[in-house]
């Protein structure tokens, strides 16, 4: 493999890792906050689609943004409703998002559009278009660095700077924040949070909300950056696959960074060569597609290294009468 | 003391579900701009007006039959199975090999060889996460979603590269030998003058989901098996207080329950399609949440629930085809029972509740 080839897949990779990491970080904020979270995939198909049609009827992206954001955040206050408020099974309540999603973005589609439940190609002004950073243009003449600055960090849209910087954000306000300190523990021991006098359903709805918000943003690239327009289950499987490099971080924001990468990187070569010739045998398609999951159970098997989930995690909070 | 009577808890909090359920599926056809009314008359009309319709609503209600006895299996023991639909995808492929390898003499005897195959490889699949489960504290959920990708890319590689026949395009194995057709109804019920069931996919495996109802209910009612995975369920500690093993009841139970949906794949598989093909499931392996919620994890509520779905699966297929309603309506309406007989059970258990208390108090 040659420099160039290595730069393209590491691109790719980059393109592939923005939105399973909007969606991780999403998760990571319910799931410290003790809600489990299996509707990431639900919320980003209801943003992918909702972005798509409004930036295709406005011809304008921020408005397709918005659209997402505020479709995945009703679903956001949906599974709040039934896990925070109605004290219900959070697993299930995201399991009926995801239907409810991949049900609702084609019944709608095909009675917006009528194309067979996708949108209309999106153009110009509809799509989040590359970033040119400044100096790239001057750079590239530079061996081995400039190509690295010109193609691999420069000319990316908006949204994939938005995710990475989002890390060390996450980072600073989980673990340097007094409201991230709130809202892990309310994670851990939440009756110790409501000893406090701190409203533990408050805290909960905060975290369900940025959740939605994250995965709005994670739609909406998939929709209007990564590709030009909705087509039906165009997440197809992301959300499980930020979930798993959730687990795989053990609920942390760089090692998500790390996960997301390299579950991107996995998908890039996957896209890339289909069967891989290593020789003495070949490497399937099918496994590379599978070997996230693989991995993941791997990790939650504890064989290498335990990860442990947030101890309320899935638990209603009942306050003590 | 603080509770509802039996049979509110039973029939009306789940009638008062699906009530929300319909009221909300119907305002979302009225938003799509097409008449709820008209809608549900051409879905009754064409599953069950016609001995055909029914063939099919029977063909689908055998899927969730299975699939909603697995989910129920597992959730006596409050074990969440989501991998209905992996376990099933690879109960399908020991159907294809069963079928296909071995020479079997006629319809019945393949029938018994591959319900075994199917629920052993059903069973296997779902062993390991019931293990990591067990042992190694891996939260079930998680492990059959991940092992669903799995067996979706394994089923993928093994059609594409082993059980394909030589020159053939799409990703399925040959047709099955003429020794293990299944009788379908229209075999069974048609007279030489009145034909029944023409066309339609209902075939003997329905009476097999019957029985595995009655084997679902004799085992947790009525074995010490049963009893031990009920009590397993309602409290972990007492049930190790009681000397039961929760290592064996989550592995026991997560092992029947992949059987279960392993046997799902003997109605597609041998049953209709009569070959393994790539998307065999047909997704029933989720719809099996929304019925064991539904059914309240009783067998006859599963059957009944099951019957509902089916309906649901036939009717929305005559909708796609004669209106413009797409057949993506019946997973909303799936998802909404989901969420109100399940996620939001509290939202309609709670003002009941009160509403009975309130009324035993003045009496």
């Amino acid at each position: 493999m040659d420099f160039a080839t290595l730069l393209q897949v590491l691109d790719s990779t980059i393109r592939l890792a923005t939105p399973l990491l909007l969606a991780c970080l999403a998760g990571l904020y319910s799931e410290r906050a003790g809600i489990f979270d299996i509707g990431l995939e639900g919320k980003m198909l209801a943003a992918a689609f909702f972005s798509a049609a409004i930036a295709s009827i406005t011809g304008d992206v921020w408005m397709g943004l918005g659209a997402g954001i505020l479709a995945s955040m009703a679903l956001s206050v949906l599974h709040g409703l039934a896990s925070i408020t109605f004290r219900g099974n959070q697993l299930i309540s995201g399991v009926a998002i995801n239907f409810l999603a991949a049900g609702l973005t084609v019944l709608i589609a095909q009675d917006w559009f009528s194309q067979g439940g996708r949108t209309p190609s999106l153009i110009g002004e509809g799509r989040f278009g590359p970033i040119t950073l400044p100096g790239a243009e001057a750079a590239a003449g530079i061996p081995i660095i400039g190509p690295i600055y010109a193609e691999l960090i420069s000319g990316h849209s908006i949204l994939v700077y938005v995710a990475f910087l989002m890390v060390p954000l996450t980072w600073w306000l989980m673990f340097r924040t007094r409201f991230g300190l709130r809202l892990r523990a309310v994670g851990e021991a939440p009756e110790a949070v409501d000893t406090a006098g701190v409203s533990v359903i408050g805290l909960r709805y905060v975290a369900v909300g940025i959740c939605g918000i994250l995965c709005g943003i994670a739609g909406a690239y998939l929709a209007t950056a990564l590709q030009a327009g909705f087509v039906k289950d165009m997440t197809a499987g992301r959300g499980f696959i930020a979930l798993a490099a959730l687990i795989f971080a053990k609920w942390r924001p760089w090692y998500a960074l790390y996960a997301c990468l390299l579950f991107g990187l996995l998908q890039a070569i996957a896209l890339r060569y289909q069967n891989i010739d290593l020789g003495a045998f070949i490497v399937p398609v099918q496994f590379m597609d599978a070997l996230p999951y693989i991995l993941t159970v791997v990790i939650l098997a504890g064989f290498v290294g335990k990860a442990i989930p947030p101890r309320a995690g899935g638990e209603p909070y009942v306050k003590e009468r | 003391m603080d509770k509802m009577p039996g049979w509110a808890d039973a029939v009306l909090v789940p009638l008062i579900s699906l009530i929300l359920a319909a009221i909300l599926s119907a305002l979302v056809i009225i938003g799509i701009g097409e008449d709820p009314i008209a809608a549900f008359n051409l879905m009754v009309d064409g599953a069950l007006m016609r001995s055909s319709g029914w063939g099919y609503t029977l063909y689908y209600a055998t899927n969730f039959i299975f699939t909603g006895l697995a989910v129920a299996v597992a959730f006596h023991a409050r074990l969440f199975n989501i991998g209905g639909e992996g376990q099933a995808m690879i109960g399908g492929l020991g159907v294809a090999l069963a079928c296909l390898y071995i020479p079997w003499p006629n319809w019945y005897v393949a029938l018994l060889g591959a319900t075994v195959s199917a629920a052993i490889f059903g069973a296997l699949w779902a062993l390991i996460p019931a293990y990591l489960q067990a042992k190694r504290g891996s939260h079930i959920v998680i492990t059959t979603i991940m092992f669903n990708f799995i067996a979706a890319a394994l089923l993928n590689y093994v059609l594409v590269n082993l059980l394909r026949p030589q020159g053939a395009m799409d990703p399925a194995t040959a047709k099955f030998p003429e020794a293990t057709h299944l009788p379908t109804f229209q075999d069974m019920f048609s007279t030489a003058t009145a034909p029944m069931f023409r066309g339609a996919p209902a075939n003997v495996t329905f009476f097999l989901a019957l029985l595995a109802c009655v084997f679902v209910w004799v085992l947790i009612w009525r074995t010490r098996l049963g009893y031990e995975i009920r009590a397993f369920g309602h409290s972990e500690s007492a049930a190790k207080y009681a000397g039961i093993s929760p290592v064996k009841i989550t592995i026991v139970a997560m092992l029947i329950s992949g059987a279960l949906a392993g046997m799902m794949a003997l109605n597609t598989t041998m049953g209709e399609a009569e070959r393994l093909v790539m998307n065999a499931t047909e997704g029933a392996g989720f719809i099996g949440i929304a019925v064991a919620l539904m059914g309240r994890s009783h067998p006859l509520g599963v059957l009944l629930a099951a019957l509902l779905f089916g309906f649901l699966y036939q009717g929305g297929a005559e909708l796609a085809l004669w209106t413009n309603i797409p057949r993506e309506l019946i997973v909303v309406i799936q998802a909404l029972v989901i969420l109100f007989t399940g996620a939001l059970d509290n939202m309609v258990r709670m003002p009941l509740e009160k509403l009975f208390l309130a009324r035993r108090r003045k009496a």
